[in-house]
């Protein structure tokens, strides 16, 4: 039954996209952004990655599509019709995803305990995590916790990035006043 | 008659939810789904919905811009600031177990104050980038 629901929600994922490239219009094309990140957050449901899914629920279906009306209302709705052959950046991107689905050959079964992710830290956190730290949810305790540096340096990035882009607005409306 | 009356409504209604919300997400994020960095998108979220229906202006009476860009920077600061207390008290940058008398006690009000670190810079973050297309908009 899962397998089925999941089935259901990746063809679903396929046709966005699909529907996303043959549009010109792009608001109609960051609404179905908008949705293509939400059926992944239900992907993300389906495969029990309940902090992910909610992440990406709210970054990808909620500010992004925002943000990137925002900035189509200031840029232009209409992407233009591409005045060159699509035939080279096609076969770069069947190049490319050829060589990624090859190299997802190598990689373990999805679930597999034997997998070297589930052999490394894995274990130690899921058995001691709720004694060492005292938090139930193994996820916040490994990003707070055991991987706290890797958070901090999580948030100043995203502080770094905010400085950067926050840089380039304004500098923009200080030109147009200036001219 | 406003003919938008339905929207700013709605809008009003959800914004105080959303913002209690994702209060929950941050302050449970110890037991369930969720944490800091959901918590300040929710935030942001909650103020761009108001933003949207009654204005910029509006919404910065609640949130005024130097406030919001301030708490870009608070929240790395609490983060770091909870590393270097537990420096002083006589354990490793970023260790919570020397924090409180009890280590599982340190542990819970470490993880709290990085959360509420990362929630804050995440949240200020969001407002910031909004308010600057919303206000750069013609």
């Amino acid at each position: 039954m899962e397998t089925l629901i999941l089935l259901a929600v990746l063809s679903f994922l396929g046709l966005t996209a699909l529907a996303i490239l043959r549009l010109r219009d792009g608001v109609t094309a960051v609404m179905l952004a908008g949705l293509y990140s939400l059926l992944s957050a239900g992907v993300f449901v389906l495969m029990d990655a309940v902090d992910v899914a909610f992440t990406e629920a709210a970054v990808g279906a909620g500010i992004s599509t925002v943000l990137l009306l925002a900035t189509l209302h200031r840029t232009s709705r209409m992407t233009h019709r591409p005045t060159h052959t699509p035939l080279i950046p096609l076969i770069v991107v069947m190049v490319t995803g050829a060589a990624l689905v090859y190299g997802t050959l190598d990689m373990p079964a999805y679930g597999d305990p034997q997998a070297p992710i589930h052999q490394h830290v894995g274990p130690d956190y899921l058995r001691d995590g709720p004694n060492t730290t005292g938090v139930p949810n193994v996820v916040t305790a490994v990003l707070a916790s055991y991987r706290g540096y890797d958070t901090l340096g999580e948030t100043t990035v995203v502080l770094t990035a905010a400085i950067g882009v926050l840089a380039l607005l304004r500098g923009r409306r200080q030109g147009k006043e200036r001219s | 008659m406003d003919a938008q009356v339905i929207l700013r409504v709605t809008a009003r209604l959800l914004a105080p939810a959303i913002w209690l919300f994702a209060l929950y997400v941050q302050f449970h994020g110890d037991f369930g789904p969720g944490g800091g960095f959901q918590a300040g998108v929710l935030f942001a979220v909650g103020f761009i919905l108001y933003a949207l229906v009654e204005g910029l202006a509006a919404a910065e009476t609640l949130i005024p811009a130097p406030v919001s860009e301030a708490m870009m920077a608070l929240g790395v600061l609490i983060y770091a600031g909870v590393g270097f207390t537990g420096m002083a008290m006589g354990g490793n940058f970023l260790d919570y177990n020397v924090l409180a008398h009890d280590p599982h006690h340190g542990q819970h009000l470490g993880i709290l104050l990085v959360e509420l670190g990362v929630g804050i810079t995440v949240a200020g973050v969001m407002i910031q980038i909004f308010s600057a297309f919303a206000r750069e908009s013609p």
